[in-house]
């Protein structure tokens, strides 16, 4: 099988006009209309219901359930508990690489953390088991709870993120602070953030036999499918999952949760399907969260504003149980040029649940602490902090020293700060008032995220009738993919996105690889261009080996595919339509095949990233501290934008979750329980529209030749970065007063209590 | 969720005959009280759903000037009349500024009043809490105490009343009509929540079974309709309860204050009407330096009940200010973020 190599030029496929079209929502219509059907929406003949009991406690035992009280009540058909519980295949609390995380399903009496599964209950209604659940009435030998952090006993992660290096180091840090004119320590503190996308974790799954059926959200199909598979013997294409619409992921649904699996035993525990869903309260504890940091800056910098050294240090925690350190330093190995980097972690273990990716993992917390530092060594040495920005430039990655792929960070800068007015902004603090007397103040922030692909396979199929079939599994978590991979999959077949029947959402298709990383368009992207630039390679032979077809002969000349016709490169007025090249041969459809992967040698050579500049303009009332943050500009740079629409949404949507990060969101956790207190979006806030009554996103033009040869680059999650830092800036700007423990509420702010 | 029986009566008879059973809880628009049946914090064995009784939803206009407002009349509703909300202005900001449009359209002016208090370990089935099992301790004491009182709680509770709606009713005398098994009766607002002392359980002057038919405005409260505000401090622009709230209203003749009216929210068990403050301003001349003594005197009695001692501070702050925003007059429409400090609209600053 002939496969298209993932640098060709693809110039002979982008005459499709479908790519760089705003097209509205393949799925809209359906989600507008109520039709999407989301996992928790099926019900199955025959199906239970299962609730979730959760510990209330952060560490120790369970002694006792009262299970013959929950088995009593009306309805309850069974109760799963480490006592009762089908067998597994695979040890939950083993660990093969670094992509799959321990797993709380009932396999022993501990508990590790609040609001970790201990017992299940399967009931005729959802009320009886959620009645049920609380008749279990759980009893526990408690341990004090370990939820000091920072402090806490220290130790030096092997790896931090999925696999960066816990240390990491260019130049002399020392030596560059030694030398330097003006020097800045400074120490910022980002709360444990939970993942909460409307639509929780949820599930429903059916055993034929030992053959499974899933309805469930996953950012993952194909990693899904494996560790089910794993989990319960079986082979994964005896697990069937579909997951067509997902309510918000974030990252959170991106490994296979223990709620589901729990799901799935119950099922296999009653022989009759189930739904479990969880309640918004126990999104806080099972499912990952961003945990907390505290990232200490030492910055260095001459006399004329170039940095001489950056030193960032990292505290952060993972669970007791398992590892994810919170890759919080690796913006500084990539944003401002300095002779000297010294990126450094520490953790503390706590008694949670594990911490996971959360959108914009290490960079969004990362991001706000290094845009606030800069901005501090910015005044320090009096300069304006776009000009401090500029001056600090990288033309090269500084880290690793390599070239950027493609880096159009400086046309952000101009085109995010024309639109902002930034050029009229005063340097000091505290020198703005809008009409009703509040004090007004102007940030920004640089954002920065990096362009990754994972690996994906798709097949495009060509019909006698002219026209298409492409499917891959991948998963549209509201981001558009249904609509964005429809497009490139037309483009690859040169048709329109009408004549093309794009497939994705189940673990049947071609694994596409995980919707995350902001990958996913890049990743799935290439392997459907792959699979139909095959299947026009096939027609293209096809054509040219008949004498019969005008193409006859084109031979290096070529053919170019457009609008469902192939034309002669050389004399596009010979051209043939695929149906009459298809007709002719006799051949009902041909197939073709895609794979996409990083490229080692582009990866070897260049450092890829996408990037931006946020511009925040924040109003905060002089006595009462209360703000807002009246305009947001930012302006991005991604590569190749498949469709502005969407990744105008996904820019919005990571400002205004950067918005969220800077001013509101937040885990309050109880120090003496470990239980978080505010598991519910009434008092877990997230901005609300009256919070940001102005926003835009600029998509600055950007070509890049190496990424992948789509040149695209990710936008999911960059939205978030250079935000935050960026309104943190603008508060401080506004009020002269710089919070470092974020998120900035307002008893933050109201100063001096004397007067 | 647990079995309870249902009725829905059709008189205020019937109700209060069905709600005389031990369990009983009359249900309204039941935005708080089914969140708690759905925490299994209140476990009733019986709902009596009011909302069925005709005639609890009227907006009764009263002979002196005052107003009736039945204790079926929804949120929205009440902020949205158009001659309520001129009379009243400070009392239809208030609503407004309350929880979300829709949360509005489904709550009544009786559960407003009986709503529980938003402690973080109050809604936690697994803390001890003195308001859900008398004795049980309360673990918002060293815990969690950003929102917490700062006036009136004592050792057993530390919480507060977190009502926009009743901060503004208590500074305008509000009196609360009730029927019970033992007939009718009514109570002023003010004395109608209770602090919590040793009793924390006992949040309001009902006795069981005993209902909210409506709560009557006095028409002297129309008289402050030139210079009445309500101020609501919050942790975002929208759908938050407040941190610190006040009301503050002013009768003026010229820039001689005749009669003030103060109360504050979420500052204690009970919506804090300031009365010492409400005396200072009597006679005074309506300027900054007086509002301050006036915060002043308002706040004194205040202490930290933990890590929340900016409320204190803060609370002063709204306090001026309210009566600031008051005293440059009313606005003639309520403003787009009504009460917020970003409400459109010029203001001075202290
Ligand atoms: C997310 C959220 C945010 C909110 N934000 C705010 C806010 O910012 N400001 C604010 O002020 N409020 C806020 N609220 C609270 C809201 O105002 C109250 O839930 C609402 O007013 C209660 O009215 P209801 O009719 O729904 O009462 P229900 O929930 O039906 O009842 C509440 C209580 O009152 C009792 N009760 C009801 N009617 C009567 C009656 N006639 N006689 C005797 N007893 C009665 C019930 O037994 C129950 O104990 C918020 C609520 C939520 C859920
Ligand atoms: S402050 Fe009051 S409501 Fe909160 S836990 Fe203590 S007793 Fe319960």
């Amino acid at each position: 099988m002939s496969e298209t190599p993932l640098t060709q030029a693809s110039a002979h496929l982008r005459h499709g006009a479908n790519i760089g079209q705003s097209l509205t929502r393949h799925e809209g219509a359906l989600k507008v209309t109520g039709q999407a059907r989301y996992a928790a929406d099926h019900h199955p003949a025959g199906m239970l219901h299962a609730v979730l009991a959760v510990s209330s406690i952060a560490r120790g035992r369970v002694i006792a359930l009262d299970v013959a009280a929950a088995k009593a009540h009306p309805g309850v058909v069974d109760v799963m508990t480490p006592a009762h519980k089908p067998p597994l295949a695979q040890d939950p609390d083993e660990k093969t690489h670094p992509f799959m995380f321990r797993l709380d399903v009932l396999q022993n009496d501990r508990v590790r953390y609040p609001n970790q599964p201990i017992a299940v209950v399967i009931a005729e209604t959802l009320e009886a088991a959620t009645e049920g659940a609380v008749l279990l009435a759980p009893r526990y030998e408690t341990e004090p709870a370990r939820t000091d952090f920072p402090a806490g006993a220290h130790f030096t992660p092997a790896l931090v993120g999925v696999a960066d290096p816990a240390e990491a180091h260019h130049g002399d840090v020392e030596a560059g602070l030694a030398g330097a004119a003006r020097r800045l320590e400074a120490i910022y503190e980002t709360p444990a953030q939970y993942h909460n996308p409307m639509e929780p974790h949820g599930i429903v799954a059916a055993w034929e036999g030992d053959t499974l059926f899933i309805d469930t959200p996953s950012q993952g199909l194909a990693m899904a499918q494996a560790r089910i598979a794993g989990l319960f013997g079986i082979p994964p294409a005896a697990v069937h999952i579909r997951s067509p619409y997902i309510g918000g992921g974030f990252g959170s649904k991106g490994v296979f949760s223990g709620p589901q699996v729990l799901g799935i035993m119950a099922a296999r525990l009653v022989g009759r399907p189930v739904k479990l869903v969880l309640r918004r309260g126990q999104m806080f504890g099972p499912v990952g969260h961003r945990a907390p940091t505290r990232q200490s800056f030492r910055l260095g910098a001459d006399n004329a504003g170039a940095l001489t050294a950056i030193g960032h240090h990292t505290v952060t925690a993972s669970s007791q149980h398992d590892d994810f350190f919170e890759p919080a330093g690796g913006v500084s190995h990539t944003l401002y040029a300095s002779p000297a980097i010294a990126t450094t972690y520490e953790a503390v273990r706590l008694d949670t649940g594990t911490p996971l990716f959360m959108r914009a993992p290490g960079k969004a917390a990362g991001s706000i602490a290094l845009e606030s530092a800069i901005d501090e060594m910015a005044h320090a040495c009096a300069m304006d902090p776009l000009a401090f920005r500029l001056k600090n430039y990288a033309e090269v990655e500084p880290m690793s020293g390599k070239p950027f792929s493609s880096k159009a960070l400086r046309a952000c800068y101009a085109q995010g700060a024309e639109r902002f007015g930034w050029a009229k902004r005063p340097l000091a603090p505290r020198q703005m008032r809008d009409a009703a007397g509040m004090l007004v103040g102007w940030g920004m922030g640089t954002a920065t995220f990096p362009a990754l692909m994972f690996q994906a396979q798709a097949r495009a199929v060509l019909r006698a009738d002219g026209t298409g079939v492409v499917e891959t599994g991948a998963q549209d978590m509201g981001q558009g993919a249904w609509t964005a991979l429809g497009q490139i999959a037309a483009d690859s077949l040169a048709l329109d996105p009408d004549r093309v029947e794009f497939r994705a959402g189940s673990s049947d298709l071609p694994d596409a690889g995980i919707a995350g990383g902001s990958a996913h368009t890049a990743t799935a992207g290439m392997a459907i261009h792959g699979a139909g630039a095959d299947v026009i390679a096939r027609l293209a032979e096809l054509a040219m080996g008949d004498e019969r077809s005008p193409l006859h002969g084109a031979g290096n000349a070529g053919v170019i595919a457009r609008a469902g016709r192939l034309f002669r490169r050389d004399d596009e007025s010979r051209s043939e339509s695929y149906v009459a090249i298809l007709a002719r041969a006799g051949i009902p459809a041909i197939e073709g095949h895609g794979k996409s992967a990083t490229d080692p040698a582009a990866q070897a050579a260049y450092a890829m990233h996408a990037h931006g500049a946020v511009f925040a303009e924040v109003t905060v009332d002089p006595d009462l501290g209360q703000l807002r943050v009246t305009r947001l500009v930012g302006a991005f740079a991604a590569g190749r934008i498949i469709n502005p629409r969407m990744v105008q949404s996904q820019y919005y949507g990571g400002m205004v979750w950067g918005l969220s990060f800077a001013l509101h969101e937040q885990a309050v956790i109880d120090p003496r329980s470990g239980r978080p207190m505010n598991a519910n979006l009434g008092e877990y806030h997230v901005p609300v529209n009256a919070d940001l009554p102005s926003i835009e996103a600029i998509l600055v033009e950007e070509h890049d030749a190496h990424v992948n040869a789509l040149g695209i680059k990710g936008v999911g999650e960059i939205g978030i970065t250079g935000t935050a830092g960026a309104i943190a800036n603008a508060v401080w700007h506004a009020t002269g007063m710089r919070a470092r423990r974020f998120p900035i509420t307002l008893d933050k702010l109201i100063g001096p209590q004397d007067n | 969720m647990n079995r309870f029986d249902y009725a829905r009566p059709a008189t205020i008879a019937e109700a209060v005959a069905l709600a005389a059973e031990p369990g009983a809880t009359y249900l309204a628009g039941g935005t708080n009280l089914l969140d708690l049946m759905k925490g299994d914090l209140v476990r009733p064995a019986r709902l009596v759903d009011v909302t069925h009784i005709p005639g609890l939803d009227a907006i009764e206009p009263l002979a002196d000037g005052g107003v009736r407002i039945g204790a079926l009349v929804r949120n929205a509703d009440l902020a949205h009349d158009a001659d309520f909300a001129r009379r009243f202005p400070a009392i239809a900001e208030a609503l407004l500024a309350g929880a979300s449009a829709q949360l509005r359209n489904a709550a009544t002016a009786g559960g407003n009043l009986l709503q529980r208090t938003r402690c973080a370990y109050f809604y936690d089935a697994a803390s001890a809490c003195n308001k859900r099992t008398p004795g049980a301790g309360c673990d918002a004491r060293g815990g969690e105490t950003r929102m917490q009182a700062v006036l009136g709680w004592s050792e057993h509770c530390i919480a507060t009343h977190p009502s926009d709606f009743c901060v503004p009713l208590v500074a305008f005398d509000a009196i609360v009509e009730i029927e019970g098994p033992k007939g009718r009766r009514e109570c002023p607002l003010e004395h109608f929540h209770r602090l919590p002392g040793d009793t924390p359980e006992r949040e309001s002057d009902l006795a069981p079974g005993e209902m909210i038919t409506a709560v009557r405005l006095p028409g002297a409260a129309a008289q402050f309709a030139g210079h009445a505000r309500y101020l609501k401090v919050r942790d975002r622009t929208s759908y938050a309860f407040a941190i610190v709230s006040a009301a503050a209203a002013l009768r003026l003749d010229g820039e001689t204050i005749v009669e003030a009216r103060l109360a504050l929210g979420s500052v204690a068990a009970k919506p804090w009407r300031a009365h010492a403050a409400e005396a200072l301003l009597a006679g005074a001349q309506a300027n900054e330096a007086n509002f301050r003594r006036a915060a002043e005197a308002a706040l004194a009695e205040a202490r930290p009940a933990g890590a929340n001692g900016y409320k204190i501070e803060l609370a002063r702050r709204v306090v001026r200010r309210a009566f600031i925003l008051a005293h440059a007059g009313t606005p003639a429409r309520i403003q787009a973020l009504p009460a917020s400090p970003f409400a459109t609209g010029a203001l001075r600053h202290v």
